[in-house]
């Protein structure tokens, strides 16, 4: 992976370097980003192209706006509170069909980093062997991955409401639950389960594979400022190549924001988020553009939300792809 | 003077190795002693510390889950109104001060009846009862309500931050409550009651073990409630910093703790400090309390007590090694003087100084018998001197005795060049430097030649000093022509009278008329002669019966006769011969003198008498000699014309 990714990200900063002549006699434009979630290493990219200076090098005024369980983003950017968000593909294709014009910029996280985690003491070895079993759902478009893999394997299982913690299922008040890859994952095992006793089933390895973070805008934006809209880009990804560059220093900032934010905030769990990002960020196997969404995934996606009536109708990729054409 | 070898340096090496030795395993065993009793007495101080705090936290806490599970049961049984439902929170609220809040969350589907989500929440701010409706169905998803619903028992929620009210730690208590019975049994809700933890905070902080000991307090999940270090709480759980210091063990421990193991065990903490950590759980909820308090505060006393001993031990040894040092050489300093003098002593000099004795011990008796020794050794040496100049003396002379003697026994060989019809050798070896032993020959007359071999009893000077008076006797009265018997007869009678000392004498006497061979002999008690004849060959001669001289007077002697012929050999010799002895104390005896005599009886006198010499010293085989030995030997060489008168 190592070669290729670092001939990207020197291209990316090559860009980088040209682009502030071109902006830099123009005041800086005001804009704003809201991130799916308080913050966290799921972040730091854009934490890091912020502090480092990116987006104003590309002639932006970036503010990021406070995300957590009471924002959300959609709205955000239907109303204009922000400029840019951080959306799902599948909530961006939901969001879609029911009329809001989003268009997506770049596809930062490639795959699905969701999970569903049991406890071997549970006896649960199989997917099968989730039927009938207490199993822990988000609400929202965090259930349609799950659900997708019941569907998939014809499974019932009793779905419980998942709150933002694992206590719940740490608890045994259910037999399985959700989690993220990067973090409630490690949540568990920062709570002492130890990974040996747990089983986990990467969704992504029964075929849900949804690309998940991309970075969303509206047409009408896209269409009054490009500029705009490249340089965020441009910017967002140089952020998230620095801190992978410097992982240390990326969670620095990571945990400042946190601490600003009142939120809990532990290293060791910001260190393996930011792990996770740069292996969920950079493509498989080093092949192919950092922040690109993957036709192929997208016909993947678009067809299974459909077939599972989780959307009537989807855009085409170019239709929603901003710069589709373009190879970043 | 060589140090390393001296005795007071072995003394004090090995008094000091020894001491310093036996005092180390002391302290050392002290020390460790001392620290094993402090480590159970900590034991026990921090377990009775743990397990108090504990009790307080518990007590609070059972008697808040007491309240929420009356609540429960309160609506369990009774059928409430909205209003009295809002009166039984508030007062839940108002009547117990451990109360932060309370909440009867419904199932929005309960039943019956059924009804919409409905959540009334009373709480303190600021001293009033504050209320809240809660409408939305949030709550459906808090832990308080999901953990109690799914549980279907009271549970405590995970520690967590109240955002609304003032941003305090707090936890709540969820107990569900249900309508109908068995298989009618319905969720109708779940009671909570919401606890601050400040009080709690308080509690643990004030917890203080030694001077920098500390009380943490963890959650169920291992997140860290209370600490010292304000940063940590609700940020870092055990497993993080666990994982952030790269640090299993410390992973191991929270499993304990999480799993409500109670344990007093050795503990690095993050600024790498060894500790003590003694954790327990509080039951009620999974909470683990732990204090920590470092080894090094705790082994602080043992270890300046142990200093102070050391110090104390080190000035004792030092001490014993200055008494060892003068001990030593209260010893050393006489002995050095001892040995200086012995030196002078051993070169000869009697009169060198010996060192004075103070002391009464063993040194002061040496030095003592020093002196005696000395004393003794010089008056030894002054004697020896005497002595030996004595012994000098008489040896010189005894040796001009010896000469004397030699002198008086006819020593010229051949003793009688002009007279061819005899010829006699005789020797004398005394065993000492004088002899008793004596022989003598001479001619009385033209004709007749008396020859005489004689042994004075007893050896040496006495008997040389007799043997002087018998020969002179002897040969006195032999030379007024008398026969041999009234010779020892005339001689006994002169002698007898004046034997004070009880001596005596053997005497062979013999006559021999040269011109006829006629021998005539007597005897006073002596060996038996040899004769070899040309008839009989050699043959003990019969002798006439006769006493020593001597012992009595009035003794009387005879006289026998018999005829030579030419080359007849007579031997004469003293019991020194047939009595000397080998190493075997077997003596040589007459029958090996008569053979040594047979076979060389042809030869002149002179032969003969020097191989039987040499027979019996070769039979004495170095073996010294004891008696003189005296042999003389006679051969008739035969009868010629007398000799004229103008010859003699």
């Amino acid at each position: 992976m190592g070669t290729l990714w670092r001939r990207h990200v020197c291209a990316v900063l090559l860009a980088a370097l040209v682009l502030p002549g071109a902006a830099g006699a123009a005041a800086l434009k005001k804009a704003s980003f809201v991130p799916l979630w308080s913050p966290q290493a799921q972040f730091a990219g854009y934490y890091v192209a912020l502090d480092k200076g990116f987006y104003r090098r590309h002639g932006i005024d970036l503010t990021i706006l406070a995300g957590g369980p009471d924002v959300c983003a959609t709205d955000y950017l239907r109303s204009g509170r922000a400029d840019f968000a951080l959306l799902w593909l599948t909530t961006a294709l939901q969001q879609r069909a029911k009329g809001v014009p989003l268009v997506n910029v770049a596809q930062i996280v490639q795959r699905s980093s969701m999970l569903l985690v049991t406890k071997k003491s549970s006896g649960i070895k199989a997917p099968a062997e989730m039927n009938g079993k207490k199993v822990g759902l988000w609400g929202g478009d965090f259930a349609i991955p799950p659900r997708a893999f019941f569907e998939k394997y014809h499974l019932k299982v009793k779905e419980v409401p998942q709150s933002y913690t694992v206590n719940l299922f740490l608890r045994g008040g259910v037999d399985v639950a959700s989690a993220m890859w990067y973090n409630e994952y490690h949540t568990i095992l920062d709570s002492g389960v130890d990974p040996d006793e747990l089983r986990v089933f990467f969704l992504q390895d029964y075929g849900i594979n949804y690309p998940e973070d991309g970075l969303y805008t509206l047409e009408a934006t896209c269409r009054r400022d490009p500029q705009l809209v490249s340089g965020f880009v441009q910017a967002s990804l140089e952020g998230w190549a620095y801190a992978f560059a410097h992982p240390d220093e990326a969670i620095d900032l990571v945990m400042r924001q946190m601490r600003e934010a009142g939120v809990p905030a532990n290293r060791a769990q910001q260190q393996w988020m930011l792990a996770r990002m740069r292996d969920l960020i950079l493509p498989c196997g080093g092949n192919g553009p950092i922040g690109r969404l993957q036709p192929a995934d997208y016909a993947t996606v678009t067809r299974e939300l459909q077939r599972d009536r989780i959307v009537r109708s989807a855009p085409g990729y170019r239709e929603f792809v901003w710069r589709s054409d373009a190879s970043h | 003077m060589p140090v390393t070898r001296s005795i007071a340096f072995k003394l004090i090496l090995v008094f000091s190795v020894c001491s310093t030795l036996i005092f180390a395993v002391t302290l050392g065993y002290n020390y460790y002693r001392s620290r094993l009793l402090l480590e159970k007495g900590l034991q026990e101080s921090a377990r009775d510390v743990v397990r108090s705090s504990v009790n307080r936290v518990e007590t609070v806490l059972a008697s808040v889950a007491k309240v929420n599970e009356g609540t429960a049961l309160a609506l369990e049984t009774g059928s409430y109104r909205e209003e009295e439902i809002f009166a039984l929170l508030r007062s839940t609220v108002e009547r117990n001060s451990e109360v932060y809040g309370a909440c009867a969350a419904f199932e929005p589907n309960g039943n019956p009846p059924a009804r919409p989500p409905f959540a009334p929440y009373f709480y303190k701010n600021r001293g009033r009862i504050v209320y809240v409706p809660e409408d939305s169905y949030d709550y459906l998803r808090q832990d308080w309500y999901q953990i109690a619903r799914e549980l279907g028992r009271q549970e405590w929620t995970e520690p967590y931050f109240d955002v609304g009210g003032g941003n305090i730690l707090m936890t709540s208590c969820s107990t569900p409550f249900y309508s109908g019975v068995d298989k009618n049994r319905r969720l109708r809700g779940v009671v909570t009651v919401d606890v601050s933890l400040q009080w709690l905070t308080q509690l643990v902080g004030s917890i203080k073990v030694l001077k920098t000991g500390y009380a943490f307090l963890l959650s169920r999940n291992g997140a860290i409630l209370t600490h010292p270090n304000a940063a940590m709480i609700m940020n870092e759980s055990i497993f993080s910093l666990a994982e952030t210091n790269h640090n299993p063990r410390l992973r191991e421990i929270g499993r304990r703790m999480i799993r409500g193991e109670e344990g007093f065990i050795p503990y690095t903490d993050l600024q790498g400090v060894e500790s003590w950590m003694y954790y327990a759980p509080v039951p009620s909820t999974g909470w683990t309390l732990a204090v920590v308090f470092p080894k090094a505060e705790f082994l602080a006393e043992v270890r300046s007590l142990s200093i102070t001993m050391a110090a104390m031990g080190l000035a004792g040894i030092l001490l014993l090694t200055v008494a060892v040092v003068f001990i030593a050489r209260s010893i050393t300093t006489p002995l050095r003087g001892l040995a200086a003098a012995t030196e002078v002593i051993a070169s000869g000099d009697f009169d060198a100084e010996l060192p004075p004795v103070r002391t009464r011990d063993e040194v002061g008796m040496l030095a003592q018998a020093f002196f005696t020794m000395r004393d003794s050794l010089k008056e030894y040496i002054r004697q020896l001197t005497e002595t030996t100049a004595a012994k000098e003396r008489i040896q010189s002379e005894l040796k001009v005795a010896t000469d004397i003697q030699a002198s008086l026994l006819p020593r010229t060989f051949p003793a009688f060049p002009n007279r061819p019809e005899v010829d006699i050798f005789a020797v004398m070896d005394p065993a000492k430097e004088v002899g008793g032993d004596f022989y003598d020959f001479f001619f009385v007359d033209d004709r007749h030649l008396c020859f005489l071999i004689a042994d004075v009893s007893d050896k040496g000077v006495p008997a040389a000093l007799y043997m002087m008076v018998a020969k002179t006797l002897l040969k006195t009265e032999a030379l007024r022509g008398i026969p041999p018997d009234e010779i020892l007869t005339r001689v006994n009678d002169l002698l007898a009278p004046d034997n004070e000392n009880c001596m005596f004498v053997t005497v062979f006497c013999a006559v021999l008329d040269t011109v006829s061979g006629e021998l005539t002999i007597a005897n006073a008690g002596h060996n038996p002669p040899l004769l070899c004849t040309a008839e009989r060959g050699v043959e003990f001669m019969a002798l006439p019966p006769g006493f020593v001289l001597v012992p009595m007077a009035d003794m009387k002697y005879e006289a026998r006769s018999l005829a030579l012929r030419p080359h007849d050999v007579i031997l004469l010799y003293t019991d020194g011969v047939t009595e000397a002895k080998n190493r075997e104390a077997a003596m040589f005896g007459e029958e090996r003198l008569r053979e040594a005599f047979a076979g060389r009886a042809g030869e002149s006198t002179t032969t003969i008498v020097h191989a039987i010499r040499e027979e019996v010293r070769r039979f004495a085989n170095e073996t010294p000699q004891s008696d003189d030995i005296t042999v003389l030997a006679l051969r008739f060489t035969g009868a010629c014309p007398l000799p004229k008168k103008n010859d003699a």
